[in-house]
């Protein structure tokens, strides 16, 4: 008996002139238990010795489980390859039952998956083939967005005021903490780079300056965006792909609603709306931020800051950070939504959709912000 | 083909936060038996698996495996109670990011010390007995809804378990799958002689394979009757019970 209280499996064979081989079974044969392979049984039946037919005697078996069902799987098998025949009487009969409903409903044909190397080019094609599609795809959706929003200006499009309202609130007053929490930390960090550069020039008044030109014309912009990418975006790709998931949208379809007016756009509309107001709240932590540096550190008036940060900042600066949030406004609302809507319909494809959301959120983020910093270059902005 | 008593409920009281939904529940479902819980919609059917599988803790009462008061003991000796299970959801609840041979493979590779092909072998072996031979490298996703629920039941079976639990395993399937999943419960009772526990109130399953059952009234909130469900039809006099086994005809 071993530690885990059973007795060891045994097997033993006797062969008859007929050309009958008895397989003797003793002991537990469980799978926690070390079982006997079926090789030895195929040496039996591939030795000189002739063997017709393959009986079982089990009058010493104690407990069994699926190590023996696998066991006689492997012997039946090996008899049917040899052209022996199985004789199953001598079996107790639930081992017999199971092994004929593990026969009962035959592999149904051509299911089983080849596992085939793909060639090298092959994969190259279907990726650019794949990202051609999911380009289209892209273009196709926002094609719709654009739609659905002439649809809002000339007021024919079908949404519930309450879920924007619910959005508003969830797009805005609950991304609060966040927000002030990363921008406040910004206006420090921002402060801090600055006031170790220009302390070396006596200049360290105008870490004024660096943290309100640097929040208000883009970092405050960007950070909101990144948080609301992670935060919203991912969460608008989760919703959207759960209620993919469970039918939801093909109801709204079949009820004639369209999901791009009724799901995607109020989330679109509260997003723009937000992103902006998000905005400039975050504008004026991440200067408060500087000013604990000015203050605190670097031994700057709390007036004498203020003046310097209001004669750095000008009408367009402002403009311009809030156009790049309006932006972002609409890239993470678009890529939140159009990957809710992609998803497939399974656990993991929601978890992809989100991260995806994300992803593609940041990224159209960073992009943006290059083409809008090289315009306003150009523009002399 | 019933034996002993393999779980033993006490004075069971059921329910969320303050609201009771169910009390005083007493009864014992023997090993090898098929039981039944049945009952109208919203009754706590589910509530009690919930409750018999360590999913839900009662608001008060015992449940016994075999003399161990399931709620009492500690964490690991509850854990190697619910190794005994295999439970097969409603919807199979099948890992989405695991093929069907990945899924069934999970519990073999986590409390056995088996060997790659051993579990390979058996993995087959469970995924042949409920018909699914030859679809072990397929997604979830990739299959039908019965297809769903017999590859979930192939993962409930994994480990040989000495119990096994059902939500509405009939839900959702033709009736020629729910008439060949019945065999396959019937089946697996009499070779294994697992005790196996079904919620539904599918009236043709229940008087096809059930040997004994428990009838949760929701007007009343506690169990109105018990035992084979054949004989309840024949006998019970109460009225909501004979109501529900007739389908509303008496």
């Amino acid at each position: 008996m071993n530690e885990s209280g059973l007795t060891r499996s045994e097997m033993g064979f006797t062969s008859s002139p007929d050309g009958l081989l008895l397989v003797r079974l003793t002991g537990d044969w469980k799978i926690e238990n070390p079982l006997p392979s079926a090789d030895e049984v195929e040496k039996k039946l591939t030795a000189g010795t002739r063997v017709k037919r393959v009986s079982f005697d089990t009058s010493q078996l104690k407990a069994w489980d699926s190590g023996l069902l696998t066991f006689l799987i492997k012997v039946r098998e090996l008899c049917s390859e040899n052209k022996v025949q199985l004789e199953a009487e001598g079996l107790p009969e639930g081992a017999r039952g199971l092994l004929r409903l593990a026969s009962a409903v035959a592999e149904r044909k051509g299911a089983r998956k080849e596992v085939k190397r793909e060639p090298f080019f092959s994969m190259v094609g279907a990726s650019a083939i794949g990202f051609y599609r999911s380009a289209i795809e892209m273009v196709g959706f926002i094609g719709e967005a654009t739609t659905t929003f002439a649809k809002l200006f000339v007021g024919k499009a079908t949404f519930r005021r309450v879920d924007l309202f619910l959005l508003l609130q969830e797009c805005g007053a609950q991304a609060l903490p966040v927000v002030s929490l990363i921008s406040i930390l910004l206006g420090l960090i921002l402060g801090f780079v600055g006031a170790i550069q220009l302390k070396m020039f006596g200049a360290q008044l105008f870490v004024a300056d660096v943290v309100a030109i640097g929040m208000v014309r883009v970092m405050g912009a960007i950070m909101t965006g990144i948080i609301m990418a992670g935060r919203t975006g991912a969460a608008f790709a989760a919703q959207l792909g759960t209620m993919e998931v469970n039918e939801e949208i093909d109801a709204l379809k079949t009820l004639g609603i369209s999901p791009m007016e009724f799901l995607v756009l109020p989330r679109m509309i509260a997003l723009i709306i937000m992103m902006p107001l998000l905005c400039v709240y975050s504008d004026l932590l991440g200067i408060l931020g500087g000013l604990i540096v000015g203050v605190g550190m670097l031994d700057l008036g709390f007036t004498e800051y203020m003046i310097r940060t209001q004669e750095a900042l000008t009408l367009t600066t402002f403009g311009v950070g809030l156009f790049h949030s309006a932006v972002f406004g609409v890239l993470v609302a678009l890529s939140g939504c159009l990957r809710g809507m992609q998803c497939e319909r399974s656990a993991s494809a929601v978890g992809y959709a989100a991260t995806s959301a994300v992803v593609t959120g940041i990224v159209s983020i960073i992009v943006a912000t290059a083409v809008i910093t090289f315009v306003c270059q150009v523009l002399g902005i | 083909m019933a034996g002993g008593p393999e779980i033993t409920v006490k004075n069971l009281d059921m329910g969320y936060g303050s609201f009771v939904l169910m009390r005083d529940l007493n009864f014992t479902v023997n090993r090898g038996d098929i039981f039944i819980i049945m009952g109208g919609s919203g009754c706590g059917k589910s509530t009690l698996l919930k409750i018999l599988i360590g999913l839900k803790e009662p608001l008060q009462g015992k449940v016994l495996y075999g003399g161990t008061d399931f709620w009492e003991v500690d964490f690991d000796e509850r854990e190697r109670i619910m190794r005994r299970f295999g439970i097969l959801y409603q919807q199979g609840a099948l890992w989405s990011s695991m093929t069907l041979a990945e899924n069934v493979a999970l519990p073999l590779e986590q409390y056995t010390d088996l060997r790659p092909n051993q579990i390979r072998e058996l993995v087959s072996l469970k995924l042949s007995l409920v018909g699914l031979a030859g679809f072990e490298e397929f997604y979830p996703s990739e299959i039908s809804g019965g297809m769903r629920k017999r590859a979930g039941l192939a993962r409930a079976m994994a480990l040989d378990p000495d119990i096994l639990f059902f939500d509405e395993p009939s839900a959702g399937l033709d009736p020629i799958s729910s008439r060949l999943l019945d065999d396959l419960i019937l089946e697996l009772r009499n070779s294994l002689g697992s005790t196996i526990v079904i919620v539904t109130h599918e009236l043709a399953s229940i008087f096809a394979i059930a040997n004994n059952s428990l009838y949760l009234d929701v007007e009343s909130r506690t169990m109105t009757a018990s035992g084979d469900p054949k004989k309840l039809l024949a006998e019970s006099k109460d009225p909501t019970v004979r109501k529900f086994l007739t389908r509303g005809a008496e």
